[in-house]
């Protein structure tokens, strides 16, 4: 199932004194399986754009097409949509409201209006896709839990939709690191054994070099280019001047090469970069025999 | 969804009027209010609304914003017209079967609407003019004297604000909630009166247990900033009376006392 994008734009307040335009002419293809970073300065729209992803705003202009549907169409079944992309927001534990876990997981699927046995099963399913103990959580209430925990709920909260597309605005912000490490594992394991297409948005350029097949970089609400994180990390000017870095490796290699330093130049994790290093370590050892 | 709310209605440019200070123009307004029921003919309405469009023109507000003003007005001003025009004893002037208009209800019906909407006019331009921070605290100034009998001014101009801060926050808080909820696949929109309820229960919990913790939060910081309440503080924004504060006042004591001389010269009858 694959999302397009056909130029599309959005203002915001169209019409009154506060107009201003969030998104211009984006043109853009999600790919079945892929895992998509979305990254951008403060403010260049992403979550603006991760909104149209299920329709829950309208492009001012242009359409937006999900699984060879206009979803904007007059016929077109939003609720069904809703099911096929899954939207995390940022911050989603603000979003619990049950007495319990696993009633607050069972939300979305009620509301698609399967039947309890499935609701059941699925709360199930969410809940260990997340690594929280169904025994252990499913009765408590969402508001005793820790942060980390709360927002594996509120993720789990969407799984239990089973959505083909999982779109995630910044789902490790604030969290420790190793709330964090859980979450994008989590994320990992959903992308790589369940086939899940995965849009991301974040900040953290190390993340995303570890994870994504694909970055989107956006810049003052268009795209400002798109590549493997291999190929954008190349380009330090680019990424800078859209508000970005590139991870710490890449930036290191980079500064290696301007030292003369005869590596790769398209290395960006940390795994190559200790590889190339070493490599050159043995030559230099062989020279100096 | 929800961004096409401002706040008050505050119109923001810079202009004289908006430099007056607010203590001022509180005081203004309420002179205004009594100016608009001294009235008593049309003659006096005519002097109002010069000085109201001259105000407004003063304050660069545009005629159509200060309108705006009246529009949730407009079914109590029809119905204030139309009660004023059928229901009042006096003098007929026009009848049909059963329904009579009399001298007496033309001129009151007249009478009432134009006060309503002079109210609302005259009232709109101190709120067109005034951010709510700069009302609250000219409230706060106003009422300060009160507090030798223990009334607490600081302390409601304080709750005033602090209200008016959060109303932006909060609306942005209930737009991200609802589109979150939506994605879940709730529905706010359709279903019976119940079940439209019903659905409001996934936005207010999590609206409400984020206010809390916001309240308890922005406390804490108060609090961590040594915070107490009104004795011995200073302020940032100290209001001082300028010349533009003299002027204003001159101007309304010259239209009170046109009101008033005018209603003496020509008796009320002159409205018909």
């Amino acid at each position: 199932m694959s999302i397009t994008l056909d130029h599309v734009s959005y203002v915001y307040s169209q019409g009154s004194a506060f107009e201003r335009p969030a998104l211009t002419d984006i043109c853009l293809t999600i790919e079945d399986g892929e895992f998509v970073a979305l990254v951008g300065h403060t403010g260049c729209g992403k979550s603006t754009l991760v909104q149209h992803l299920n329709g829950l705003l309208r492009p001012s202009s242009g359409r937006v097409i999900v699984d060879g549907e206009d979803i904007n169409a007059e016929h077109a079944d939003r609720r069904q949509l809703r099911q096929k992309v899954g939207l995390v927001f940022q911050y989603p534990e603000y979003q619990l409201f049950e007495e319990t876990v696993a009633k607050d997981i069972a939300f979305g699927p009620r509301n698609q209006g399967l039947d309890p046995d499935e609701i059941d099963r699925r709360v199930r399913l969410a809940m260990e896709m997340v690594h929280l103990d169904y025994q252990k959580y499913a009765e408590r209430s969402p508001f005793e839990l820790s942060g980390g925990q709360m927002r594996r709920v509120a993720i789990a909260g969407v799984l239990a939709m089973q959505p083909k597309v999982l779109v995630l605005d910044e789902p490790a912000a604030g969290l420790d690191p190793r709330g964090r490490d859980r979450i994008l594992g989590m994320i990992k394991e959903m992308h790589e054994t369940r086939g899940v297409t995965i849009v991301m948005v974040s900040h953290s350029m190390d993340d995303i070099a570890s994870l994504a097949t694909r970055l989107i970089v956006m810049r003052r609400g268009t795209i400002a280019a798109t590549g493997t994180p291999r190929e954008m990390f190349q380009q330090t000017a680019l990424m800078e001047e859209a508000g970005l870095g590139v991870p710490a490796c890449a930036r290191l290699c980079h500064a290696l090469r301007e030292k003369g330093i005869d590596i790769p130049a398209d290395l960006y994790t940390q795994e190559e970069m200790v590889a190339a290093i070493l490599s050159r370590w043995k030559e230099g050892g062989h020279h100096a025999e | 969804m929800l961004n096409n709310i401002t706040l008050g209605q505050y119109y923001p440019v810079d202009s004289p009027v908006h430099r007056l200070d607010p203590r001022v123009k509180i005081l203004l307004a309420i002179a205004m209010i009594v100016c608009v029921f001294l009235v008593g003919n049309l003659l006096g309405y005519g002097l109002i609304l010069v000085f109201v469009l001259f105000a407004a023109r003063l304050a660069h507000v545009p005629f159509r914003v200060l309108m705006k003003g009246l529009k949730p007005l407009r079914f109590i001003l029809i119905l204030t017209f139309l009660l004023n025009l059928f229901f009042t004893v006096g003098e007929p002037l026009w009848s049909l079967g059963f329904i009579h208009i009399t001298r007496e209800g033309l001129r009151q019906s007249i009478h009432y609407s134009l006060r309503l909407i002079f109210l609302v006019v005259s009232t709109s331009l101190l709120t067109l003019t005034t951010s709510p921070i700069q009302l609250s605290d000219g409230m706060e100034l106003l009422l300060s004297p009160l507090k030798i009998i223990h009334f607490p001014a600081h302390e409601l101009a304080m709750m005033m604000s602090i209200a008016l801060r959060f109303i932006p926050t909060l609306l942005e808080e209930t737009d991200k909630i609802m589109k979150a909820q939506m994605a879940r696949g709730a529905d706010f929109e359709s279903g019976n009166l119940l079940n439209r309820a019903k659905a409001m229960i996934p936005l207010l919990v999590p609206l409400f247990v984020s206010a809390f913790r916001r309240a308890s939060d922005l406390a804490m910081a108060m609090e961590a900033r040594c915070y107490h309440g009104g004795e011995n503080r200073t302020r940032l924004r100290v209001l001082k009376l300028k010349k533009g504060d003299l002027y204003a006042c001159l101007l309304m004591a010259l239209l009170i006392i046109a009101v008033i001389v005018e209603a003496r010269l020509v008796p009320g009858g002159l409205i018909l």
